[in-house]
C-alpha cells in the first residue's frame, strides 16, 4: 500500500467525491488559487474549476451559512475552516440551523455538509489558536462529530461524511497533516461511529482521539516497556460515540484513561468517563483518569505550552496510576 | 407627519391606478383579511392561555406578503424571520395546520416542533421561519447560490426587518450575496420599530437602501399602500435577479399595527402616530376601494369578512380538537440514519 500524509488523504477523499458527485464543492478561505491553507485542496481548483472550489473572503458566517443554505436545496457542500478556531464566528450557524433544520422542519429538509479544518493545538499559536472545538460540537443533538488521526481513516471517514446526510463536523490536525500513511489505492470508506483499537492490551484501555491518538500511543509504548499492556482505542467519531467499544474494553482491562487535546472542564472526556461509571460501575478497579490540557488559556511561550499539552509522560503517569503502579 | 417616501398622491381616498381592477383588488383585499383575521384569533387564542411561547403579529404589513405570492414563480424561494404567518397564508399553506402549529400540536405546518416563529412549508415555497435574528440572511444566499450553481432559474426573496440591519450575519449574506452575484432579493420590512427603538435609535442612516452600492445591489425603495404597488416594483426587481442574476436590496416602508408580540403594549409609541398610518393601511384602503370606487356595499363586504372569519375560526376548532404530538415525537428528525 502507498505510504501518503494526511493532508493528501483528505485531498482524495475530496477529489474522489467530487468526481463522484457533482453536488459536492468546497468553500473557504484560500481553498482555491492559494491551494489551501495548509495543502489540503491542492490541485483541486485546476480539476474542478471556480465553480467548485469556491475561495470565500473572511466571513465564515457567511459561507458556513452559504453552505447550509445550499445544502438545504440538495447540494453537497464541504465547508473548510482555515482553523476551528474560526469556526467561533460561524458558531450560530452550526448550532442553529446546520444543527436544527431537519428537526425544527419536520424533516422537510436536509443539512448534508461537511465543516472541515484544523482543531485543537498546533505549536506555540497562543490561546486564540489553541482550541479543541470537539466539546462545543459534540453537545449539540443533531450533529456528527468526527476527529481523524490517520490518513486511512481520514480518507475513509471524510468520504462517509461527505455522504452523509446530516450536518458533519470534521475535526483534523495542523500537527500531523504530514504524518504518513498506509491508503489503499482502491476505494473504501469507513463507517461513521466506529471506534478503532490501535493497540491491543490487556490492562489498561486508553480512550483517545484526533490528535491525542499518537500521544496516547507514545505513552503506551513506554508503559509496555514496564510490562502494563494498553488498549487504545481512537474513537474515531465522537458524536455518536461507540460506548461499546468502550465498553467491552473496559470490561476487559477494568482500568481507563482518557487521553485527549482539550480542556478537562465540561469536556467529552467527562462525558466518556460519566458511561464508564454509568455502565460498568462493577467492572472498575480504579477511578478514570483524564488526560488533557490544563485547565488554563493555552500560554504562547513554549515551556509554559509543553506544561499544559498532553504528553506521553503524563500519559504514563496516569497509566501507572490506575495501575497501581506507582 | 410625512417620511421621505410619502406616496406621490397625499390622500389615502385616492384610489389611483393600484386599485382599477375590481376582481383583483377583491381577490387581495380577501387575502390580506385571512391574514388579519386569522391573527386576531391567534392572539384571542394567546390572551386565553392556548397558544404560549412567542407570538409576533403582522398586522399591519400583510400586503408585503401578498404581494409576495403575486411575483413568486415555481422555481423561486421565500425566506423570513420570526414574523412569517403572514407569509404562510399568502403563500397557500393551511390556515388549519399554521393556527395548529401555534397549539404545539401534532398536525401542525412541523408537527408542532417549531411554535410561531419557525414555520416552514417546502410544498409551498416557504423555506423559513427563523427566530435568530439575521442569520437567515448567508442560508438565503446559499438558497441563491445552489439556484445558480443548478440552473435552476429559481430567485430567493429574503425578508428581514430593520432590527437586522446592526447584525453581522446579515453583513456577511449582503456580502457574498454581492460578491458571487447571486439570485437573490433582500427585502427590509421596516416597520419603524427594533422591538421598542425607533429607527432613528438602531440605524445610523433613515435610507437603508443607501448600503445596497457597497455590496454590489441594485435596490429600490417605497411606502407600502397598497399590494398592487408593491408587487409592480418588487416584481420589477425580482426580474432582474433572475434574467440578471443581480442581488437586489429592497426597503418597505411599513407598519405593525400590534405591538412587537404578545407581551408589547407599544406605550413607546403615540397614539397619533399610531392613527397617522391607519389611514394608510393596505387593507384599509383597499376596502375603500372596493366600498367607494368598485361600488361594493357595506353588506357585501360584511358578507365576505364572514367567511374569512369562519374560515380561521375553523382552523382555531382544528387546532384545539388536534392531538398533542405523541411522546416518541421528540426522539424524530434529529439525525437521519445513513
Amino acid at each position: 500500500m502507498p505510504e501518503i500524509q494526511i493532508r493528501h488523504a483528505i485531498r482524495d477523499a475530496m477529489r474522489e467525491e467530487m468526481e463522484r458527485d457533482d453536488r459536492v464543492f468546497l468553500v473557504g478561505e484560500e481553498v482555491g488559487y492559494y491551494n489551501g491553507a495548509y495543502k489540503c485542496s491542492e490541485g483541486l481548483l485546476d480539476l474542478f474549476g471556480e465553480r467548485r472550489v469556491i475561495d470565500a473572503p473572511i466571513a465564515e458566517t457567511g459561507f458556513a451559512g452559504v453552505g447550509i443554505g445550499a445544502a438545504m436545496c440538495g447540494l453537497r457542500p464541504i465547508v473548510e475552516f482555515m482553523t476551528f478556531n474560526f469556526s467561533a464566528v460561524a458558531f450560530d450557524q452550526i448550532l442553529n440551523n446546520a444543527a436544527k433544520i431537519h428537526h425544527m422542519t419536520n424533516g422537510q429538509f436536509s443539512v448534508p455538509i461537511v465543516f472541515r479544518g484544523p482543531n485543537a493545538a498546533a505549536h506555540m499559536l497562543g490561546s486564540t489558536h489553541s482550541q479543541a472545538f470537539e466539546p462545543f460540537y459534540a453537545h449539540v443533538p443533531g450533529l456528527i462529530v468526527i476527529a481523524v488521526a490517520t490518513a486511512y481513516d481520514a480518507k475513509g471517514l471524510l468520504k462517509s461524511a461527505i455522504r452523509d446526510p446530516n450536518p458533519v463536523v470534521f475535526l483534523e490536525s495542523e500537527l500531523m497533516y504530514s504524518v504518513k500513511g498506509e491508503v489503499p489505492e482502491e476505494e473504501y470508506l469507513i463507517p461513521i461511529g466506529v471506534a478503532d483499537t490501535k493497540r491491543a492490551g490487556d490492562d489498561v484501555t486508553v480512550i483517545t482521539w484526533g490528535q491525542g491518538v499518537p500521544v496516547a500511543l507514545k505513552a503506551a509504548e513506554l508503559a509496555a516497556a514496564e510490562g502494563i499492556e494498553c488498549d487504545v482505542i481512537d474513537l474515531r467519531t465522537l458524536r455518536p460515540l461507540d460506548t461499546e467499544a468502550v465498553l467491552e474494553s473496559v470490561r476487559r482491562t477494568n482500568r481507563a484513561v482518557v487521553l485527549f487535546h482539550g480542556w478537562p472542564y465540561g469536556g467529552v472526556g467527562g462525558e466518556i468517563i460519566a458511561r464508564i461509571q454509568e455502565m460498568a460501575f462493577d467492572h472498575l478497579d480504579a477511578p478514570v483518569l483524564r488526560v488533557c490540557y490544563e485547565d488554563v488559556p493555552m500560554p504562547y511561550a513554549e515551556n509554559l505550552e509543553h506544561l499544559v499539552l498532553p504528553t506521553p509522560e503524563r500519559g504514563l503517569e496516569a497509566i501507572r496510576e490506575v495501575a497501581y503502579r506507582r | 407627519m410625512t417620511t421621505p417616501t410619502d406616496p406621490t398622491s397625499a390622500d389615502p381616498g385616492n384610489f389611483d391606478a393600484y386599485f382599477q381592477s375590481r376582481e383583483d383588488t377583491l381577490r387581495w383585499y380577501r387575502e390580506m383579511l385571512r391574514i388579519r383575521r386569522f391573527e386576531e384569533l391567534a392572539a384571542r387564542s394567546y390572551t386565553r392561555g392556548k397558544i404560549s411561547g412567542f407570538l409576533h403579529l403582522y398586522i399591519g404589513q400583510e400586503a408585503i406578503a401578498v404581494a409576495t405570492k403575486e411575483v413568486l414563480q415555481p422555481a423561486d424561494r421565500v425566506v423570513s424571520a420570526y414574523r412569517t404567518h403572514g407569509f404562510a397564508l399568502a403563500l397557500g399553506s393551511d390556515p388549519r395546520a399554521c393556527m395548529a402549529e401555534l397549539y404545539g400540536k401534532a398536525t401542525g405546518l412541523v408537527a408542532g416542533v417549531g411554535g410561531s416563529m419557525h414555520f416552514f412549508d417546502r410544498a409551498h415555497q416557504l423555506w423559513g421561519g427563523y427566530a435568530i435574528v439575521g442569520n437567515h440572511s448567508p442560508v438565503a444566499a446559499g438558497h441563491a447560490f445552489a439556484s445558480k450553481y443548478l440552473k435552476d432559474g429559481g430567485v430567493t426573496l429574503c425578508f428581514l426587518g430593520d432590527g437586522a440591519l446592526a447584525i453581522g450575519p446579515t453583513h456577511e449574506g449582503w456580502t457574498l450575496a454581492g460578491l458571487w452575484k447571486l439570485p437573490i432579493v433582500y427585502v427590509v420590512e421596516n416597520n419603524r420599530y427594533s422591538m421598542g427603538t425607533p429607527l432613528s435609535r438602531s440605524v445610523p442612516v433613515d435610507d437603508i437602501t443607501l448600503k445596497a452600492p457597497g455590496y454590489g445591489m441594485i435596490s429600490d425603495r417605497f411606502r407600502v399602500t397598497s399590494v398592487a404597488e408593491t408587487a409592480e416594483r418588487l416584481g420589477a426587481i425580482v426580474k432582474r435577479a433572475r434574467e440578471e442574476s443581480k442581488p437586489a436590496l429592497v426597503e418597505l416602508i411599513t407598519y405593525r399595527f400590534r405591538g412587537h408580540s404578545m407581551s408589547d403594549p407599544g406605550k413607546y409609541r403615540g397614539k397619533e402616530e399610531v392613527e397617522e398610518w391607519r389611514r394608510w393601511d393596505p387593507l384599509e384602503r383597499t376596502y375603500r376601494a372596493l366600498h367607494e370606487h368598485h361600488g361594493l356595499s357595506e353588506d357585501e363586504l360584511e358578507a365576505l369578512d364572514a367567511e374569512v372569519v369562519d374560515e380561521m375560526e375553523a382552523a382555531v376548532e382544528f387546532a384545539e380538537e388536534s392531538p398533542v404530538p405523541e411522546p416518541e415525537a421528540r426522539f424524530r428528525n434529529i439525525t437521519i440514519e445513513s
